[in-house]
């Protein structure tokens, strides 16, 4: 009994083995380099609370909308086998439906926010259930699928709001993109900490996960052991609209306005890296959420830390590629055999030398 | 009876095998985390011969053939090989192919989309320039040689599954093999296609090429092979010319037994008689992939579906348990009338389905063999009703032991398993579902003697003790002979008969199913 739990957690460490040490190394590596990158402040802010800051801070509450948008992305992953390309476009048109209802009335209220929080995650799961029924109906390719809404959605949002870059001024918005007073932690971070205890919780009380991993691994199998397999991928890509929801309404209450070109862009391919360094098959099965949140810590932490070493903005992207690859490559199967090899060979030779050294 | 054995240190002395070898394995050794797969195992092959490499799953022959093959490196041991100097080092099996051991494997690993010629020619011209012409002149006089009934223009998916594995054979003769390794060519071959195939293994082997045969088809092997090896939990047994060794023994060598304890091979228990409640019962039953039937099953009942592949008998079953999409007829369950449109209402009607292919409709490979037993049990509790994970084990625990899965723990990726365990694993997720009439197709195929046995012992023993309905589907009529006390023949879509009691012979079958009876 034992050793089978113990085993089981030795494969999920496995799987996080190559993000976490990442994560390390990045740490590691600031701290060395400026051994007060960590260090966390309490300031005052514009609206006089005084509030945390330090890049640590700042790194959590900026990957919080990929982090979201990232545990979507991996559900996607597992059940279809493939990826949504149009989260950005799809947030964007989300954002504009928020930023519609609470522009409608004269003033910005409690009602009018809740209003728009509910419109913005219908409106999101709608035009994702667009995506989910190509895919799990028509059984179009993930990427093809989404490339419709990943082309289109951007006009879609600028047919919403208008040309107009409306600004939103008021102090609940400003609580839900930065900080509650009184409260000094920014409020994003709380969003991820929601979205992940509801996940888990789904996780909990229902099959989810062995349904989308069945699924995900053998489509065919899982149909004749009565599971519908249209339903768990059309579900994974509600669960997705929720999480671009939320993230998009981060993104304009961070901002405090809407803009339809520059809201989530291009956070569809951060969400598939994270996905990705998080050691899960972007060829679907089986999942680890953990390890995606952790992939967009890790994103977010390389941009950071490459601004604080003051690279400039162009060269950012490229610098990132460079330790992407490192980790890519570290968390391949070659690697990844070579190193269990290694290990084991490690382990008979210490069993070697402790049995010479009995005799 | 084993014949002398040249062992390593004196083909180290001599540097050179006998003249006939044309491949030597001596001692190889190859441990996988947790197991020994392979320890100290010889194996010898001579020029021209059929040599049968048996065991049952595990044993070690897929990993001794990996070895050879270059798929896995040997931990200890030594390989020789007719016109390589010392000792032969595969470490990819393009290695192995260039020392002229070439494989030809189960699922066949051509591309389909391709000409036969573009098929035997792929991959081997090492930067030169590729003339299609002559290819396709020497394709044609290639198949034409070796009487296979393709050419070499011919889109490979248009061929017969014989054919592409024929296609297969002669691309590894053109390259002038010397071992050609064939792992259970037959088995999604029918008769015809057999005798085909094995004609080309005749003409081949008085080509002085050697042949190992991995199958699991006993008759096979005696009416083609020369020698047999058996290996035994990743030991060698013994090498055996076939005269030495009548079947039973064979047998007997794989499992390890004597040949008392298989006395019961013949009688495996008693045939339950059919109860008089009728458990499941169709009129006009019909699906997208099948013609309208009728069909009837009695508590208690274990009858079967027979016929050659692809007479409809699989097609029947799905069509039971809405496995293709359904299109007409009266299904009634237990008097009841219901509607069977997917496998969600027939699990619900209470009805199992162990599907004919493991692989692609069974398991879910990269799922541990707990999260594969409790499957089906878990998606009839419903969505919203996970089971906990304590009572998860504990089912899954009763049924490892229950059916005696050889797993390393519940946590073990079902993929990683012998195929014979696969299908325990699938079978116990129906079990655990106690379904009142379980629907079996192909249960024993691709798996060892021993647990065919078990599979039937299982069939009666559900029948007799917990009353349960069961249609045996199996291509080896015996088997079905042995647990079936009705069977519906079917020809070309159609049921052409059916047969009970006295008529229950391999002789009535054989006439039923060649439509000798009309």
């Amino acid at each position: 009994m034992n050793s089978k739990s113990k085993n089981g957690k030795k494969s999920a460490l496995g799987q996080l083995l190559i993000p976490l040490t990442a994560l390390a190394i990045l740490l590691l590596f600031n701290l060395i380099r400026d051994p007060n990158f960590f260090a966390i402040k309490v300031a005052v802010n514009n609206d006089g609370n005084s509030v945390l800051s330090g890049n640590l801070i700042t790194i959590i509450d900026n990957a919080s909308a990929l982090a979201i948008i990232a545990m979507g992305m991996t559900l996607v992953t597992a059940a279809c086998g493939g990826q949504d390309i149009s989260v950005g476009a799809v947030g964007a048109i989300a954002g504009s439906f928020f930023v519609k209802v609470l522009k409608s009335g004269e003033e910005i209220t409690a009602g009018s926010v809740i209003l728009g929080v509910l419109v913005c995650i219908l409106a999101a799961v709608a035009f994702m259930m667009f995506n989910g029924t190509l895919v799990a109906v028509f059984r179009i390719q993930p990427m093809i699928a989404t490339l419709i809404l990943f082309s289109c959605g951007r006009s879609i949002a600028y047919w919403i709001t208008g040309s107009a870059t409306p600004q939103l001024n008021s102090p609940i918005i400003r609580a839900m993109g930065m900080t509650i007073p009184g409260i000094p932690i920014p409020t994003p971070i709380f969003a991820v900490v929601l979205v992940g205890i509801i996940l888990s919780l789904v996780f909990r009380f229902t099959n989810l996960r062995l349904y989308t991993q069945s699924v995900g691994i053998n489509q065919g199998a899982a149909r004749l052991n009565g599971i519908n397999p249209t339903v768990i991928k059309l579900l994974s890509f509600v669960l997705l609209g929720v999480c671009v929801a939320v993230a998009s309404m981060i993104g304009v209450c961070r901002m405090a306005q809407l803009s339809h070109k520059t809201l989530l862009v291009d956070v569809e391919m951060d969400a598939i890296l994270a996905v990705a360094i998080g050691g899960n098959n972007l060829g679907g099965g089986k999942f680890r959420i953990a390890g995606s949140i952790m992939g967009a810590y890790i994103i977010q932490m390389l941009t950071t830390t490459l601004y604080a070493m003051n690279v400039a903005t162009v060269n950012v992207k490229a610098y990132k590629a460079i330790v992407i690859i490192v980790i890519v490559v570290a968390g391949s199967p070659v690697i990844k055999s070579k190193i269990a090899a290694l290990s084991n060979k490690m382990k008979s030779g210490r069993q070697l030398s402790t049995a010479k050294g009995v005799r | 009876m084993e014949n002398r054995v040249v062992s390593a240190k004196e083909l180290k002395a001599s540097k050179q095998l006998d003249k006939d070898v044309v491949l030597a394995m001596r001692g190889i050794d190859k441990r996988f985390p947790g197991t020994k797969a392979l320890n100290k195992v010889d194996f010898t092959l001579r020029k021209g011969e059929i040599h049968a490499l048996m065991g049952e799953n595990g044993a070690g022959k897929s990993t001794l053939i990996k070895v050879l093959t270059g798929v896995h490196e040997k931990d200890g041991g030594s390989i020789w090989v007719e016109g390589v100097e010392g000792e032969a080092h595969i470490h990819s099996p393009q290695e192995a192919q260039d020392i002229g051991i070439a494989t030809v494997y189960q699922e066949i690993t051509l591309c389909p989309n391709l000409t036969v010629a573009e098929n035997m020619f792929i991959g081997r011209n090492k930067g030169q320039m590729v003339h299609w012409k002559d290819y396709e002149k020497r394709a044609n006089e290639i198949l034409k040689s070796l009487g296979v009934p393709a050419r070499a223009k011919q889109e490979l998916g248009n061929c017969s599954l014989a054919v592409q594995q024929m296609v297969a054979i002669a691309r590894a003769v053109d390259m002038n093999c010397k071992v050609l390794i064939l792992d259970e060519p037959t088995s999604s071959l029918d008769d015809k296609e057999v005798q085909m195939l094995f004609g080309l293994m005749r003409d081949l082997k008085s080509r002085g090429v050697g042949i190992i045969f991995v199958t699991h088809f006993l008759e096979q092997v005696y009416e083609v092979s020369d020698r047999i090896t058996v290996l035994r939990n990743g030991e060698l047994v013994g090498e055996y010319p076939i005269s030495d060794l009548p079947q039973v023994e064979l047998v007997a060598r794989m499992m390890g037994k004597n040949l008392d304890d298989l006395a019961d091979l013949e009688e495996i228990g008693q045939k339950k008689t059919a109860g008089e409640k009728v458990v499941y019962q169709a009129k006009d039953l019909s699906s997208s992939e099948s013609k309208p039937f009728d069909f009837v099953i009695h508590e208690g009942e274990v009858n079967g579906f027979t016929g050659l592949l692809g007479s409809g008998r699989s097609e029947s079953v799905r069509a039971i348990f809405g496995a293709d999409r359904v299109t007409g007829g009266d299904v009634q369950v237990k008097g009841k009338k219901v509607n069977i449109t997917k496998p969600h209402d027939a699990m619900k009607a209470g009805i199992g389905y162990l599907p004919e292919d493991r692989k692609r409709d069974g398991i879910i490979a990269d799922l541990s063999v707990r999260e594969n037993i409790i499957l089906a049990l878990q998606v009839m509790k419903g969505f919203f009703h996970p089971m906990s994970k304590k009572e998860m084990e504990e089912f899954a625990d009763e049924y490892i032991k229950a059916l005696s899965i050889k797993t390393a723990s519940q946590e073990t990726p079902v993929g990683s398993l012998s195929g014979g365990n696969q299908q325990k694993v699938i079978l116990a997720r129906w079990l655990l579902t106690h379904p009142d009439y379980l629907i079996l197709d192909e249960p024993t195929r691709g798996i060892d003697v021993g647990t065919k046995l078990e599979i039937q012992k299982l069939v009666l023993k559900l029948a007799t003790e917990e009353n349960m309905s069961i249609t045996f589907i199996s291509s080896e009529i015996e088997e079905m002979l042995r647990t079936c006390s009705r069977l519906i023949v079917m020809r070309d879509r159609n049921i052409v008969g059916e047969l009970t009691g006295d008529q229950l012979t391999q002789a009535s079958v054989m006439k039923t199913i060649a439509g000798g009876e009309r």
